[in-house]
């Protein structure tokens, strides 16, 4: 059994917590949760605050890396948010919170193995463009209408990530809040963003 | 720093949070599409089956049956794909249309081997069973569209077995919906392009699943 008491490894549909202190706790989350459905903000800051050390060592399971593991939760959290209509009080809390944090890991997971799998990645895309040696190949584009054009080019989420990290300067964590997408899914849009930028300058040059 | 990202997160969330309308249980939701649809259903068959020949064909038990697993296959399928929309429940309501869809192409295999395994229907090869392979995925299409409009407000987590779970509950409808209008036995012909819309009609819903599931 693990540190919150819940027996099954697969946690996605695990049942309700078996110690006593546990069940309760997991009914206290239920009216936290359902009180946030009405529009409770402080019961639902107090809710994801009390759930984060529980969603951590879900997530844990899946992966080793502190910084991976971090981005997991904040993923979990973003999506909780998003279905948080879904949520029946009738229903015990944690298989629910278990099942959007196994899902969250898996979709981490599988995202990592594509990227690695056919793209190698640079750390300097990450970078602002206040360091003028990180944007060589930016600087050609003379003026923001063109800039802008060429955004226009881009699909719509990689515009939308590209738009929020590096014009809007948002860190990540606001990013996601703001245009719905995963952290991950913000840095591998904004990568794929540059690279297509890049192309689209350098065809133009041509 | 990332768990400081974190508690930035959860301020934000908390900041921006609005009130939200609770989603109905799966069951309820998918018993209103299938009354919905039943209701529509019946108001085909009184205007458009050739219900005498549907009864006549419905005195052979074997055929009843494949009706019966058609249609139950389609009410477990869609269940099965409402309760999967939603986080925390069980995997295993996959499994529900399993065995229904096991009696359906049984029943069905067991006609063809009563018809001799012809490739010829009626009307030679293939002949109206070419219309079937219209009904079905012509059926589906709206069928479709009203299923996964009330899924899309689950916003499934994991919209792979939604959305296989939702197309075979359509595909299965608009199969049980076409014994209404079926004139004779089925043949391995018949069979064959049945199953090859029902496969049709998965293969799309689940290739567009993202589209089809978007957030409203």
């Amino acid at each position: 059994m693990g540190k919150f008491g819940i027996r099954s490894k697969r946690l996605h549909y695990a049942r309700v917590p078996t110690d006593p202190t546990l069940q309760e706790r997991d009914h206290a989350w239920s009216q936290l949760m359902a009180a946030a459905q009405s529009g409770d903000r402080i019961a639902y800051e107090r809710l994801l605050r009390e759930i984060s050390p529980l969603v951590r060592a879900l997530v844990r399971r899946h992966c080793s890396n502190r910084a991976d593991i971090e981005e997991m939760v904040q993923d979990t959290l973003l999506t909780l948010h998003r279905v948080r209509h879904t949520y029946d009080p009738s229903r015990p809390f944690c298989p629910w919170l278990a099942a959007i944090a196994w899902r969250r890991s898996i979709d981490a997971l599988r995202r990592r193995m594509r990227v690695a799998r056919y793209e190698t990645p640079e750390q300097g895309v990450y970078e602002t463009f206040s360091e003028p040696a990180a944007n060589s190949d930016m600087e050609d584009v003379r003026s923001s209408e063109e800039l802008a054009d060429l955004l226009q080019l881009l699909p719509a989420r990689q515009r939308e990530a590209l738009q929020a990290l590096k014009l809007k300067e948002m860190t990540l964590v606001e990013a996601s809040a703001a245009s719905g997408q995963s952290v991950a899914a913000l840095k591998v849009n904004t990568h794929r963003a540059l690279k297509a930028l890049r192309a689209l300058v350098s065809g133009r040059e041509r | 720093m990332a768990a400081v990202q974190t508690d930035r997160l959860i301020e934000s969330l908390a900041a921006q949070l609005q009130p939200v309308r609770r989603l109905h249980a799966p069951l309820l939701r998918a018993l209103l599409w299938l009354a919905v649809v039943s209701a529509a259903t019946v108001l085909l068959i009184m205007r458009e089956a050739h219900l005498g020949i549907f009864m006549q064909r419905m005195a052979t038990p074997r055929v009843a049956v494949d009706c019966i697993a058609t249609g139950l296959t389609a009410i477990t399928a869609v269940i099965a794909a409402f309760e999967l929309s939603v986080p925390g429940h069980s995997p295993l309501w996959s499994a529900l249309p399993l065995p229904p869809f096991l009696l359906w192409l049984g029943s069905s295999g067991l006609g063809c081997l009563a018809n001799g395994l012809s490739l010829h229907g009626p009307n030679g090869f293939a002949g109206e069973s070419y219309v079937c392979f219209a009904f079905i995925v012509g059926a589906s299409v709206p069928l479709a569209a009203a299923l996964f409009w009330m899924l899309r407000r689950a916003r499934p987590i994991a919209p792979l077995p939604v959305a296989v779970l939702g197309t075979l509950g359509v595909a299965a409808t608009s199969a049980f919906i076409l014994q209404f209008f079926h004139p004779f036995d089925i043949t391995a012909i018949d069979l064959a392009l049945h199953l090859a819309a029902v496969a049709l009609v998965i293969l799309v819903g689940t290739a567009w699943r993202r589209k089809l599931l978007a957030a409203p």
